[in-house]
């Protein structure tokens, strides 16, 4: 009886460790079901969008070196990319757009777009000279100007960025302007006035869709920098109620949710969002907080993603990546370096935070200089911020 | 000049991305319509309306909670599916091992990408099975063939493609694509011409991991850098035998019914048979000798059958082989039991490690010898096994010499000691012999 006891305690440990070998190095194997769904595509046949990328194929199949096929399939690979988070996209942007892409001076359409897929990119120079290249033929191109606003922003040279919304003046409608412009302003210390002018903006139902989804975003971000939880709740249920899934709203969203420690909520947002690394960095933090089961392997699966993205040598996820080693891998050592390259490429608050919480977590004062110059050379408006900056000033002094 | 991006004219849709963190980091925030004459009209997507319509009832909500919960409603309305795999610039891995004149491959393409280039989806339904993509397999091939060009030297390679396997990586699903390529003649410098979807995804990248005589290197093929070489380093000959020392030191520690084996025949060594009792030997230098011609006959009669085996000259059924060995263990156990031929025990070291030979030979086989340096590597592997053992002699011998005295050396080491290297051996040879699991592990 003890044996037999004891020679399926034998079995099981066996079967476990076997089991383990196998999770810890999985091997290519040979499905045996012909029926097992192995991927899932982003279209079906009968999808519209697929429909309308093959017509668009095909026009640039029968002449290739046809421009407008081109900037036309370019730009709806680029849409389908952005509502997606999915970056392939991106790449087969540029590939149709290859003709032209390595010419002295492309078409204004065509750095147009490469300005867009460098900027995804990260590639904030090489997209500004591209679109300056566009300013100077158009100088009235209006995509360009929001374009390169945008950038100037993220790369906090805030007087050129209100300078290029400023051109917006006479080629845009009104919110426009208003939004490039409250935009600014709300991270550079007048958020009562630009809080109080995008309110009347989106208060006139003169536009809907991404417009509303923009506008409302900004007010709610500022509403949170202030302090202001209920108004920012109500402006973000004011984007969502328009209806279009936006990558960047849900995920404003679920760090506002995290700060108020409504974990639960986040969970429910985000359980889905498991393809588009920001979101489900996101999850996987509410996920710890909860001590759900989950976490373990959603940590691990993000590591994985990390490494996958350092293997192939590009840098887009530096903000995530130091999100993710500070707060789920608990390494501020390690976290810091990449909060500081991140923050060479990228000024928004967000980048600010993310550094700063390093520099705590790792008692390197110095580190923190670069954002404590920033808040206070471009008075910038964020209580937490102001928050953490006054931790790192009196654990240093 | 083309005006799809003119205000005037478009299809009143303009966008703007702005760089922040979303999942690719990039924040996305859009603009549409220039003018109010066309903004409003602009909006009425129909995803927006039906949507819009929908959410319409909740939109009075004013408390935290209540926002919260329309916003919910909302996202559980945009849900279409349920991924579960990340999004990732497309990327492949590609890995080549190289042997001599041989470069053996695995290359893992994803099944999404293998869609995009040559349509996998045969029913259009957006969901690829293993049944699509394994009739596919042949167009795969050579869709994947036709993009990858090796050569050494001046010399092409041919590329033969042997099985087509299914792997994940964080985006997915690859088809796990194992070749093997022949140059010719020696690699001195591999030119990999790398063309896979450049042509329909400016930001692919193939991920190359080059592994040469136990060294890997890593490169990145992108449409800038299709085209790389890479000296396959003159494999020092110190490193390749340094290398087979190294596996047959392995084999030694981890075949463990040759370690069984040798500590059996070992056992009795510090002894000497005294009128049919074990009495403890005398001086150190009689027991190495006894160890010494033990361990030498086993080592020259495995040496023997490696090589003659290795030369391919004589050949056993591996069962035969291995389970011949497991009786080898149960043999010697029985021969500390009843010691009728203690005096000759190198005989039956050298006897049974004629059989041994074989079982090193396998793993030999399995490791791939160079044609080049046949001798060098199997000297080397000889080698290894030798440390091995003298390793396991050089820790057991000194313990065994000083306890040899004591009442239990005889009793429990020898007698228990062979008893339970015979049932461990018994259990061997009944799995070998008639192919059966009687322990899971």
């Amino acid at each position: 009886m003890i044996r037999f006891r004891s020679l399926t305690v034998l079995a099981v440990l066996g079967w476990f460790t076997l089991s383990q070998v196998g999770i810890a190095f999985p091997e290519p194997y040979r499905p045996t079901d012909d029926a097992q769904v192995l991927e899932r595509l982003s279209f079906k046949v009968t999808d519209p969008a697929a429909r309308e990328i093959e017509n668009l194929r095909a026009d640039l199949r029968n002449n290739p070196r046809h421009l407008e096929s081109a900037v036309k399939l370019a730009t709806r690979y680029i849409e389908q990319g952005r509502s997606e988070g999915d970056p392939r996209f991106l790449g087969q942007a540029q590939a149709v757009l290859t003709t032209w892409w390595n010419e002295v001076t492309p078409p204004p359409a065509m750095l147009l777009l490469r300005a867009t897929i460098r900027q995804n990119a990260h590639e904030f120079s090489e997209a500004l000279a591209d679109l300056d290249q566009v300013l100077v033929v158009q100088p009235t191109n209006t995509q360009a100007w929001l374009t390169k606003a945008s950038i100037l922003q993220v790369q906090a040279r805030y007087d050129e960025a209100r300078r290029a919304c400023q051109r917006l003046a006479r080629l845009a409608a009104s919110h426009v302007l208003l939004g490039c412009l409250g935009d600014i302003a709300g991270v550079t210390g007048q958020s009562a006035k630009s809080q109080e002018l995008l309110r009347q903006v989106l208060s006139a139902p003169t536009f809907s869709g991404r417009e509303r989804i923009w506008i409302a975003t900004i007010l709610a971000e500022t509403a949170v920098r202030t302090g202001a939880i209920r108004e920012a709740e109500e402006y973000f249920a004011e984007a969502f109620k328009v209806g279009i899934k936006d990558q960047y709203l849900l995920g404003v969203y679920a760090d506002f949710l995290l700060d108020q420690g409504r974990y639960r909520d986040v969970v429910s947002l985000l359980q889905s969002e498991t393809r588009a690394d920001g979101l489900f960095l996101r999850l996987a933090l509410a996920e710890q907080a909860l001590r759900l089961p989950a976490f373990q392997s959603h940590t691990a699966e993000l590591a994985a993603r990390f490494a996958a993205s350092r293997e192939r040598g590009t840098t887009v996820h530096v903000r995530e990546e130091a999100r993710f080693t500070l707060a789920l891998l608990r390494d501020a050592q390690r976290a810091l370096p990449l909060a500081q390259a991140n923050w060479n490429v990228q000024r928004e608050p967000a980048d600010a935070r993310i550094l700063l919480e390093c520099a705590l977590a790792d008692g390197n004062r110095a580190a923190a200089q670069p954002v404590l110059d920033w808040l206070n050379a471009s008075h910038v408006e964020d209580l937490r911020l102001r928050q953490l900056a006054k931790q790192i000033e009196d654990t240093a002094s | 000049m083309l005006k799809t991006f003119d205000c005037d004219n478009l299809r009143s849709r303009l966008r703007t991305p702005r760089p922040k963190n979303s999942a690719f980091g990039t924040k996305i925030k859009m603009i549409s319509g220039c003018s109010k004459r066309l903004s409003s009209k602009a909006a009425a997507s129909e995803a927006a309306r039906r949507t819009f319509r929908y959410v319409e009832p909740l939109s009075d909500a004013r408390t935290p909670l209540a926002a919260f919960f329309s916003i919910l409603l909302v996202i559980a309305w945009l849900l279409l599916s349920l991924p579960a795999w990340a999004h990732k610039p497309s990327d492949s891995y590609l890995s080549l091992s190289v042997e001599h004149d041989q470069v053996e491959g695995r290359w893992d393409i994803a099944l999404r990408d293998l869609a995009d280039a040559i349509g996998l989806d045969r029913d259009g339904n957006g969901q690829l099975t293993w049944g699509e993509v394994r009739d596919a397999h042949g167009e795969i091939g050579t869709y994947a063939l036709s993009r990858l060009m090796l050569s050494a030297g001046t010399r092409s390679c041919t590329i033969q493609m042997l099985e087509q396997l299914i792997d994940h990586h964080t985006d997915g699903a690859y088809s796990v694509l194992r070749f093997h390529s022949n140059c010719g003649g020696p690699i001195g410098r591999l030119r990999v011409d790398y063309r896979l979807l450049f042509d329909i995804d400016a930001q692919h990248k193939g991920l190359l991991r080059l592994t040469q005589g136990g060294q890997t290197n890593t490169a990145i093929f992108s449409r800038e850098s299709a085209v790389q070489e890479f000296s396959v380093a003159e494999r020092s000959r110190w490193a390749e035998s340094r290398q087979f020392i190294h596996e047959g030191i392995r084999h030694i520690w981890l075949g463990f019914d040759h370690v069984l084996f040798l500590l059996v025949l070992l056992l009795p060594a510090v002894l000497i048979l005294a009128e049919g009792r074990w009495q403890a030997a005398g001086e150190f230098s009689s027991v190495c000798w006894n160890v010494f011609s033990i361990v030498t006959a086993f080592t020259v009669a495995h040496s023997l059958t490696l090589t003659l085996a290795a030369l391919d000259v004589v050949r056993l059924p591996s069962r035969l082989v291995e389970s011949t060995i497991a009786a080898s263990v149960v043999l010697a156990g029985l021969g500390n039991l009843y010691p009728a031929m203690t005096s000759r025990r190198w005989l039956i070291a050298f006897g049974f490690g004629l059989i041994h030979g074989f079982g090193f030979a396998a793993v030999l086989t399995d490791l791939g010898l160079p044609h080049d340096s046949l001798l060098l590597s199997l000297v080397s592997f000889n080698v290894g096994v030798e440390i091995g053992q003298l390793a396991i002699v050089a820790a057991f011998l000194p313990l065994a010499f000083m306890i040899r005295r004591s009442w239990f050396y005889p009793r429990l080491v020898l007698t228990g000691g062979s008893l339970a290297v015979i049932a461990i051996a018994l259990v061997w040879f009944t799995e070998r012999a008639f192919d059966v699991q009687l322990f899971p592990i």
